[in-house]
Order: structure tokens, then C-alpha cells, then sequence
């Protein structure tokens, strides 16, 4: 069994209907933890020790956001910044997330037409989170396409809410009881593209 | 009585006139002093009668001096400066005595011109340690230096004072041998002498150590301040008539009593009692010396007063710059170095009056060495300005190299009262490694916190001289967190008229007495409640169960609101004092609408930040 860390970063959390959904989908699962960045640091005053101590004890580390200004809210450029210190995450003697499997859970307001190249975005999700393949590559991690819900400034219904809501869950358990076809995925442009092919049994 | 009097008015008066004025024309103080003797001495004006008697009196306000001096050596400090003071000392003053001597083989015996080298290799403690210190030298590396040889010859005077006897070769008609007030320790017999003498040193660290401090903040507890100062005095003169007794020179008692002092937290009340006396003594004593230049006596022997004073300087010159070389004095500050020490001292007036007194040197051969030390003294200052004149310049060529980086130890910062929220910043600044001298008036908190290893002393902080003596001439920031509104603006008034420099933080208790400053002109003005409640209230949220980040950002928009809303209020409550409260009703109902206002642009802004990212809807 893997254990999990989703690093959750929204400023205000309380209004975001799908982010809260998807979190309260997959909190308190066995082997998961979420580390919601801004209640623990309002001050952006980031433990290093604690964090580096969290992303050593979990086999996956996510990063759930929403997809501000084709990036993540200010706080996780900030743990990125501190957290992922030369020697300890990378460099020649950085081998701390070595293994590890990294992806991103994006929430944003434009719809799939918008992030393509034609689109009003010009760039797809892909491109957008090149930044974060990278990291993860120099870090040593295995990186996973970002698990992705578009489309949500137009409001999504209920059930679409709980549907996405479902998903996170069910991708959650299946990383965390190796159930997830890693080979699979690498191929789709977002970690929930096809979950039926993609989760095993 | 009327006699004394008129004596008094006119050394005073000539203070007075005399020194503004030179100090105006750039000639510091001690120059002033000097003038003023002149002119009101027998070959000015004529006004002052016994000066020998003035001098010698006046010359406790050398002991004085060197027990402020110590005050603020210690201990430590004065261990690390042992081998300059030893080194730099010792050679200095064997080295001149030898070469002083050399030459006066030429004219006089070998007994004669021994005691006249020992007696000129002196330098003047008095003239050189004031003009250092109001030219702010004294911490400077030369001006460390400077202190160790002078120190080393006041230690020099003991053995010399014994020596001096025994080189007597001229008949002597009775004698001035002092006559002890107590009892005299000559009677006693070598071993018991010796003795006498260390007790009196173990004595003086005993008291240092043990007495003064429950002694002085008994006396402190009183709060009659007449009191301290009559104690200050009481020991100072107290430990000289020790030292007189045992036959140690009072100057070096009292420096050794101030150095066991130094980490005394009564240090600074005690600097700002002393400090006036000394400050008085040594000018009157100032101006004996420019009263006793024996201007007919030099007028007729002209040239070998003048080959006197010139050869002395010279001499002493360029042994000092030796020294200097040896002891790897800065290529920079070794001509301050010497140029400070190159003078005869007051201790030469002693040592002359004393040989005369042996039958060591007659009167033809001390008067014009008389004349030559004072001519000396005289151009001691003189020649301090020839050198800042000097060198002046070349540091004008270094200015161009403007350092970039500040030293942050060296940031000088007095904090004025340590209560609750003193204790707090105090530590605070100690951990960012920026040491405050902390000055508060309540005794029992002195000393407890001196106990957990902070530097405090006593005193009532709105008084200028201990403000002075707290260094805030150099100091860079004072800190006001003292509770009583009054005291503060007291304070901050005081520090604006004495020292515009200092750059000011205060502490309120509440907002009318931030007012109170504001009418002052302080800008950086911290209200001591208001980060206390606003942290409670985020805690309160939390505890609520609203969102850490919403809670985080609520306080900063009230304390942003409140730190803006600061001037307005502060305008309506000087202009027009009835609306002021319903003013500040308002005030209060404006900030709850601009919370709410903030609450709702700045959180949805956040949360719609993105969903506005397509247009075509």
C-alpha cells in the first residue's frame, strides 16, 4: 500500500464548491493525508523540516490547486522555492523523493476547447504544467499527467460536481493500492481521461 | 568668604566666557580653558591670586577622570589590553626617560638628569583623555592605544615617586614630606607597609564587588537623588584618601575602583553624578596651568625655553612613533598617536615640586622645565588640531570608497524602559544580534534582569546626563516603551533638542497619548495593545472554525484599515475635539463596512479569479 501526501493549496477554499468536493472525497482515507498549505501557513511561513519530513514518508505526492494564471496559487511556488532544497531534492547528493510518483489535480475555469492550440488559451494543460514535469524529472520523481476538471466558471451541476468528486477518490485508492496502470496513463493527456481503462479490477 | 567667593566667579566666569568661544573657533575646550587662565592669570589681567594652591586642588578632577575612565573599562577589557598598556607603556616611558636623561648628561649630573627623564617621559593624562573624548576617539584604535601608555604612566608614577629620593644630592632645608591627617604608614615597619597597601587594593575590589551594589540601589530605592551623588562623591574621595594613606597614588585607586564598577548597574548614574565635578575641577585645573606660564621667565629665556619645549616634543615624538612601529599601531593611526602624547604632563608639576622638596633638583634648573611642560600642555591641543587638519584630507581621498555594507553589531540602540514590553523587545533584539543598552528606573527590575545577563542600568531615563553617559550621542535609535504618556513626550522632546540624530520608535499605551507623539513628530509610533488583540482575534476566529488563511487575512485588513484610518482620526481629534468621538463611531462602522467590503471584493475576487477567463460568455 502506497501512502499518500496531497499537498492542497487554495486561498479561499471555503468558496470553491468543487475543490472542497474533491477534498472532503479523499480526506481521511487510510494511507492519505492532506496538507492544506494555506490553513497551516496563512503567514507563508513554510516549516521546511516538516514538509521535507511529510514528502519522506508518503510514496505519492500531489499537488491540488486550482490552475491560477496558467500555475499554482502563490503559496506552492513558495514551498517549491523552500521545501525542494539542493542536497535534498536534487543535486548530486538530493535523493530524498527519489521514486516517488508526482502528479498535479488542477481545477480551472476554461473548458478543454480553450487549451488547445487553437484555443482561446493558445497552450494545453501539457505545455501549461511543462514547469512541473521538469521539477519532477530534476527531483528524480516519476511524473503522472495532472489530474484535471475544466470548465468550471460556468458552474458545474451538482452531479457533475460529485462525478469529478468520485473520480479523485477512486484514482486515489486505486494509487494507493497499486491498482493504477502507470504505463497506461502515460499516454493520456490527463490522469482521468479514461480511469476504466486505466484502473485495474 | 567673599574672597573665595570673588576666586570662584572669576575661575567660573572665565569658564564660561572662554570656552564657548573657543570651541566656536574650533579650538575645543581645553584650549579655551588654558586661554582663559592666561588672561585672568598674573600676566593677563592679574585677577586670581594663589594658583598653586587652585592647581593643586583641582587636580582631584584627574582622579575623578580616571574613575570615569574605568567605568567604563572592565574588568575583561582591561585584561585584553595588558599587553599594550605594559608593551606600548613600558617602552614608551623607559625608552624617553633613558634618551631625556642622555641628553641632560650633557649639562647636568647623572642623579639630576635621571630624575628630570623619568620626570618628563609623563605625559598629560588630563588634556589628552578630554580632547580625545570630545573628539569621540576614545574607542578608536589610537585612542586605545593612547589610553594604555597613559595608564602605564600613571602606574609609573608609584615607583618613580619612590626612586625620586634617592637621587638627592643637594642639602635640603626641612622638608614638604606630607604629613598624613590620619597616621603616617612611613612609621610603619616595611612588611606592615606592604600589607597595608594590598588590603587597601583588596579593599577597594571588596567593595566594588560586594558594598556598592546593595549600598547604591538601597540609596536608589530612596529616589532623593542628592543622595546618590553625595554617595558617588562619598566613594570617589573616600578611596583617594585610602590611597593617599598607603601612599598609592589616589588617580590609580580610584581607576581601579571604577573599574570594578564597570559592570555595576548603577555604572551610568554613577558617570552622570561624577561628571560635573570632574568636569569642573579639571577646567579650573585647565586654567591654573594656562595661569601659572610664567611669561617673564620665558620672555627672558626665550631660547631656552622654547629649545626646551621643542626638544621635548620632539623627542617624545618620535620615541612614541617607535613605539608605535614596534607594537604594530596602524600606519594610519600611528601619527595620532604620537602627536597626542608628545607633551609634558601634570604629573611633572608633582614630580618637580616633590624633587625640589628631596634636594634632588634646585629652583634654576626646574623653572624652566616648568615653563617648558606648561608651553607643552599648551600646544597639546594645538597640535591635535594641526593633525585633524592633516589627515582630514587624506580621509577626504578615502571618501570616494563609500563602505557598502553595515556592520549590524555596530548599531547602537538605547532602550528606554524595560517593563513587560521592554522584556519582550529586548530579547527580540538580542536575537537579531543587536545589542541595546537598556535604561529603566525601577530597581528591583534592574536587577533581576541584569541576572538573566541583559546590559540595564538605572535611571530615571529623562534625564539628559544619563541619556548621555548611555552613549546617545553615537547611538543610531532609541526605543521608547515606557508606560507613563507624560515621560515619553518628556523624553522625546528632550531627544529632539539635544539629539536630532536619533532616529525614534515609540511604544503607547493607548490612542490619545499616540496623538501626544504625533503632535511631536513621531512617526514610528506602535499603539502596545492593538498586535496583542488583533492576534487574540485571529486565535478567536480559528477557534470558530473559520478558515486559517481567512482569518490570517482579516486581521491584516483591520490593522491595514486601522493604520490608514490613523491620520484622519488624528486630524479630527486636533481640530475639532467634540466631533471626535462620533467621529470615531464612525470610524468604527466605516471599518466594518470596508470589512465587509474587503471580505467580499478580496475573497471572490481570489475564487473568480479564474472563471472570468472566458470571454465569449
Amino acid at each position: 500500500m502506497k501512502k499518500i501526501l496531497i499537498n492542497f493549496a487554495h486561498p479561499t477554499k471555503s468558496r470553491s464548491i468543487i475543490n472542497k468536493a474533491m477534498r472532503a472525497a479523499v480526506e481521511g482515507l487510510e494511507g492519505v493525508y492532506v496538507n492544506d498549505l494555506y490553513g497551516r501557513y496563512p503567514d507563508f511561513f513554510i516549516d521546511v523540516k516538516r514538509e521535507q519530513q511529510l514528502c519522506e514518508s508518503h510514496d505519492v505526492i500531489i499537488f491540488q490547486h486550482p490552475f491560477y494564471w496558467y500555475s499554482t496559487p502563490s503559496i506552492m511556488k513558495e514551498w517549491l522555492d523552500l521545501v525542494l532544497e539542493h542536497g535534498w531534492a536534487y543535486g548530486s547528493k538530493g535523493n530524498a523523493l527519489e521514486g516517488k510518483l508526482f502528479f498535479q489535480a488542477i481545477t480551472a475555469g476554461g473548458d478543454d476547447s480553450t487549451y488547445q492550440k487553437g484555443g482561446f488559451n493558445r497552450f494545453t494543460i501539457k505545455e501549461l504544467t511543462s514547469p512541473f514535469q521538469a521539477t519532477a524529472r530534476l527531483c528524480s520523481m516519476t511524473w503522472l499527467p495532472p489530474f484535471t476538471v475544466l470548465g468550471i466558471h460556468r458552474g458545474l451541476s451538482a452531479e457533475a460536481v460529485s462525478g469529478h468528486a468520485e473520480s479523485y477518490r477512486r484514482t486515489i485508492i486505486a494509487l494507493r493500492d497499486d491498482r493504477f496502470d502507470l504505463k497506461k496513463v502515460g499516454k493520456h493527456h490527463y490522469l482521468n481521461s479514461d480511469l476504466n481503462s486505466t484502473i485495474k479490477g | 568668604m567673599e574672597h573665595f567667593l570673588l576666586q570662584l566667579f572669576i575661575f567660573l566666569a572665565a569658564a564660561a566666557i572662554a570656552v564657548p568661544l573657543a570651541k566656536k573657533v574650533g579650538l575645543g575646550s581645553v584650549l579655551g580653558y588654558l586661554i582663559a587662565g592666561i588672561i585672568i592669570g598674573p600676566f593677563g589681567l592679574s585677577l586670581i591670586g594663589d594658583i598653586e594652591e587652585v592647581m593643586h586642588f583641582t587636580e582631584f578632577g584627574v582622579v575623578m577622570m580616571l574613575f570615569l575612565v574605568g567605568l567604563e573599562l572592565k574588568p575583561s577589557l582591561l585584561w585584553q589590553m595588558r599587553t599594550p598598556i605594559l608593551g606600548m607603556g613600558g617602552t614608551q616611558v623607559v625608552v624617553s626617560a633613558v634618551l631625556i636623561c642622555g641628553v641632560a648628561l650633557f649639562f647636568l649630573p647623572w642623579q639630576q638628569s635621571l630624575a628630570i627623564g623619568l620626570t618628563l617621559a609623563l605625559s598629560s593624562t588630563a588634556i589628552v583623555l578630554q580632547t580625545l573624548r570630545e573628539k569621540g576617539l576614545m574607542n578608536s584604535p589610537s585612542g586605545r592605544s593612547i589610553f594604555s601608555v597613559l595608564l602605564f604612566q600613571d602606574l609609573a608614577v608609584i615607583p618613580i615617586l619612590a626612586v625620586l629620593p634617592l637621587l638627592a644630592t643637594l642639602a635640603t632645608h626641612d622638608h614638604g614630606h606630607h604629613e598624613s591627617v590620619l597616621f603616617d604608614i612611613n612609621a610603619l615597619p616595611g612588611y606592615l607597609k606592604i600589607m597595608a597597601t594590598l588590603g587597601a587594593i583588596f579593599f577597594i575590589f571588596f567593595l566594588g564587588k560586594f558594598v556598592a551594589r546593595p549600598m547604591f540601589r538601597a540609596i536608589a530605592a530612596t529616589r532623593v537623588r542628592e543622595v546618590f551623588v553625595a554617595a558617588a562623591l562619598a566613594l570617589v574621595v573616600g578611596i583617594s584618601l585610602l590611597m593617599a594613606v598607603v601612599g598609592l597614588s589616589p588617580a590609580l585607586g580610584t581607576f581601579l575602583a571604577g573599574v570594578v564598577l564597570a559592570d555595576n548597574e548603577y555604572r551610568h548614574e554613577l558617570e552622570s553624578d561624577i561628571e560635573p565635578f570632574k568636569g569642573l575641577l579639571l577646567g579650573i585645573f585647565f586654567i591654573s596651568i594656562g595661569a601659572s606660564l610664567n611669561f617673564s621667565l620665558i620672555g627672558d629665556k626665550i631660547l631656552l625655553i622654547g629649545g626646551l619645549t621643542a626638544g621635548l616634543i620632539i623627542l617624545k615624538w618620535v620615541v612614541l612613533y617607535g613605539t608605535g612601529i614596534i607594537f604594530g599601531v596602524a600606519p594610519k593611526e600611528r601619527s595620532l598617536f604620537a602627536i597626542a602624547l608628545a607633551q609634558g604632563g601634570e604629573f611633572a608639576f608633582v614630580l618637580f615640586q616633590f624633587s625640589k622638596a628631596n634636594g634632588v633638583l634646585g629652583p634654576e634648573v626646574i623653572e624652566p622645565l616648568i615653563s617648558a611642560v606648561a608651553l607643552s600642555m599648551f600646544l597639546a591641543p594645538l597640535l591635535f588640531l594641526a593633525y585633524e587638519k592633516f589627515s582630514l584630507k587624506e580621509q577626504e581621498d578615502e571618501a570616494s570608497h563609500p563602505e557598502d555594507h553595515i556592520e549590524r553589531s555596530g548599531h547602537k540602540v538605547i532602550l528606554a524602559g524595560f517593563g513587560r514590553l521592554g522584556t519582550d523587545l529586548g530579547r527580540f533584539l538580542i536575537s537579531a544580534g543587536i545589542k541595546p543598552v537598556i535604561l529603566d528606573h525601577d530597581p528591583a527590575n534592574v536587577e533581576v534582569l541584569r541576572r538573566f545577563g541583559f546590559e540595564v542600568y538605572y535611571g530615571d531615563t529623562t534625564r539628559l546626563d544619563l541619556l548621555e553617559a548611555a552613549g546617545a550621542a553615537e547611538a543610531e535609535l532609541l526605543v521608547i516603551t515606557i508606560g507613563d504618556g507624560e515621560k515619553a513626550r518628556e523624553l522625546v522632546k528632550m531627544v529632539q533638542k539635544h539629539y536630532p540624530h536619533l532616529k525614534i520608535a515609540a511604544n503607547t499605551a493607548n490612542r490619545s497619548s499616540a496623538y501626544d507623539l504625533m503632535d511631536l513628530g513621531v512617526a514610528d509610533i506602535q499603539r502596545e495593545t492593538i498586535g496583542s488583540s488583533l492576534a487574540l482575534g485571529e486565535k478567536a476566529l480559528l477557534l470558530l472554525g473559520m478558515d486559517p488563511y481567512e482569518a490570517y487575512r482579516l486581521k491584516r485588513i483591520f490593522l491595514k484599515n486601522d493604520e490608514e484610518m490613523m491620520p484622519v482620526l488624528y486630524k479630527a481629534h486636533r481640530e475639532d475635539e467634540e466631533n471626535y468621538i462620533s467621529m470615531y463611531q464612525k470610524h468604527n462602522q466605516t471599518l466594518e463596512e470596508l470589512m465587509t467590503l474587503d471580505q467580499r471584493l478580496d475573497m471572490e475576487e481570489l475564487d473568480k479569479a479564474w472563471t472570468v477567463g472566458n470571454p465569449e460568455d
